[in-house]
């Protein structure tokens, strides 16, 4: 009898896999929200270069694969911040972006390969993300468009532990709000 | 028998497998990999009337004392009739054994359906009773009182407090599922305290052992959380602009340290556990992070790139005053106070390799633990004796442990699961 009761447990423990966070018990959220979220795009006003940015437009220009608004990440060396010369033109380019739409916003997600502590990776990655966004600053991006936050080690690219994967884990992604 | 049940459920578990369901909890199995040069040689007889009982409790206490890497189990069979008391223990018997000391005892039910659970632990070669102890407690106590009854030993024979009867949080990676789960130290019954598809990391235990701070990239950024155990109720209580991470509480418990980098670089700041009261404990131009509390609340010991390097400084929270720890090697990160706040276990960078080492503040002298090469998460057991941390094995993460001395060696895994970020939880309030 004990086993009977023993697998009706497990069958309805086990049906209760979701795709949000659980706890023991339900969740209040009592957040000190201070966080800048960026926003839905915001109210669409006549674009600073003359024609109407519309949110399709918005859209076509950070989507479309010939530009090079679509690419989204910038590679690190080994223990470096620096953003290398090769990836100035992606930058660059998001930044005219932020500058020419004023309502976009953007979030900067730094990251790092897995070698050492997670909690200095946090930092590390935000060092990183920052000096993107540092870049899109004085290349004509307002500060409030870009939040910059790390992940750290956590959600890498490449789940290999070699050279070539720590490589492509050492990586600042750009993410638009609302994607 | 309890056993047999729990391998009911294990083949239940699995069967869902298929359907893509995995197994709820992560049960961590615990080896002992090293052992001290001199082990004591102890005898734990099974107790009078145990085996009427679903849980033995003589068998926990053996289990405890040998995962300890400081006791040898003798032999105890054969001896007829079984001593209970420790008056029945003949002293030559077990010197001719080769044990040093031996635990009797007995389980006797009571009326009311409890057990009258006493023992001896005698010392053979001083012929005398060095402790004789019983409880009347409920089957569902029997487990508790084996870990208090293996500490209680434990203690009489090394001198150091036991740990037997704390826990431990860690942080376990199934795919792309994420769990905070707590067990029992000895890897019993783990309980799942946070469940995400997110990563989870940096548990801290609370002092008073009632809640645990981590941090959830649930939100796509790092957030601080403090969680109750008791009713899983949980508050954001760091959600500022960037990133919001590394909480640690104070001896007290009455503040965390975090680091925020709302205010531009990873910063150290102090605040309530509900999140309000935020004050900004230094200012620099670098990465500060990892900041601890030592056991005297007094100072902070954390990580700091201000050097050019990460280094290990300790900043007092009185003064000001902020000195450098660490001076060997380009990478010393994770400071972990001991409890006797003689000095920390951190993390080392050597040729490459990561490892757990001790510094002691007096002597400067820099102890390395483990051999790398990708151990890191150190935390160390509220007796000060024992550092848990995160390892590698054939790619997969898993947990061991380590002694002060080096010598003891434990591996701690569970299978089909990365294991990371242990917390040793505090001694439980008595």
């Amino acid at each position: 009898m004990r086993n009977l009761l023993f697998v009706a447990f497990i069958a309805a423990a086990l049906v209760g896999c979701s795709s949000t966070p659980t706890t023991e018990a339900p969740v209040e959220d009592h957040g000190t929200s201070g966080a800048t979220a960026p926003g839905a795009g915001g109210a669409q006003t006549g674009g600073a270069q003359g024609g109407n940015v519309s949110g399709s437009q918005l859209g076509d220009e950070l989507h479309n694969p010939s530009s090079i608004l679509s690419k989204r990440s910038v590679y690190f060396d080994f223990d470096s911040f620096v953003v290398k010369d090769e990836y100035r033109p992606l930058v660059e380019a998001h930044a005219r972006y932020l500058s020419s739409h004023p309502n976009a916003r953007m979030t900067i997600q730094g990251n790092t390969d897995e070698r050492g502590s997670r909690e200095y990776n946090i930092a590390l990655g935000q060092k990183r993300a920052d000096a993107a966004k540092r870049m899109m600053v004085l290349l004509g991006a307002k500060d409030g468009q870009i939040e910059t936050v790390s992940f750290g080690k956590e959600k890498p690219k490449n789940p290999g532990h070699d050279e070539a994967a720590w490589a492509e884990n050492r990586r600042d992604d750009i993410v638009y709000a609302g994607e | 028998m309890i056993r047999s049940l729990r391998r009911w459920l294990a083949v239940i578990a699995l069967s869902f497998l298929p359907f893509g369901i995995h197994v709820a909890e992560a049960q961590l199995s615990i080896e002992i990999v090293g052992g001290a040069g001199t082990a004591i040689p102890i005898a734990i007889v099974p107790f009078d009337a145990e085996g009427t009982w679903p849980l033995s409790i003589s068998q926990i206490v053996a289990a405890d004392l040998q995962r300890s890497g400081l006791f040898r189990l003798v032999d105890t069979s054969g001896i007829v009739p079984r001593p209970v008391r420790a008056q029945d223990v003949e002293a030559s018997v077990w010197r001719a054994r080769n044990a040093d000391a031996v635990v009797v005892g007995s389980m006797l039910p009571t009326p009311d359906g409890r057990a009258d659970v006493r023992f001896a632990l005698v010392d053979v070669v001083k012929q005398t009773a060095l402790v004789q102890m019983g409880f009347t407690v409920a089957p569902a106590q029997f487990r508790i009182t084996a870990h208090k009854i293996a500490d209680i030993i434990y203690e009489k024979l090394t001198g150091d407090r036991g740990v037997f009867s704390t826990r431990i949080a860690y942080i376990t990676k199934q795919g792309s599922r994420f769990q905070l789960l707590v067990a029992d130290a000895d890897g019993y019954g783990p309980q799942s305290i946070v469940s995400s598809n997110e990563p989870l990391l940096s548990p801290r235990w609370s002092p008073d052992g009632t809640r645990l701070a981590y941090v959830s990239l649930e939100n796509r950024k790092p957030v601080v959380y403090v969680q109750s155990l008791e009713t899983g109720v949980r508050r954001a209580i760091a959600n500022f602009r960037g990133s919001n991470s590394s909480p640690a509480w104070s001896p007290d418990g009455r503040k965390l340290a975090v680091t925020l980098t709302k205010d531009g670089g990873s910063q150290v700041y102090l605040m309530n556990p509900d999140g309000s009261g935020v004050t900004r404990v230094m200012a620099s131009q670098a990465i500060d992070t990892e900041a601890m509390f030592t056991p005297d609340g007094q100072s902070l010991v954390f990580t700091s790139d201000r050097g050019g390097t990460p280094q290990i400084y300790r900043a007092s929270l009185l003064g000001g005053q902020v000195e450098r720890l660490t001076f060997e090697g380009s990478y010393n990160v994770s400071p972990r106070p001991l409890p006797d706040g003689k000095g920390i276990v951190f993390v080392r960078r050597d040729g490459g390799r990561f490892q757990i080492a001790t510094l002691d503040y007096a002597t400067h002298q820099v102890q390395v633990l483990t051999a790398g090469p990708n151990d890191e998460s150190p935390s160390v057991a509220p007796n000060g004796k024992l550092v848990i941390y995160e390892s590698q094995d054939g790619g997969r993460g898993i947990l061991a442990a380590v002694s002060m001395d080096g010598r003891v060696k434990q591996r701690l895994v569970a299978p089909a699961t990365d294991v990371r970020e242990p917390a040793w939880g505090p001694f439980p309030r008595s």
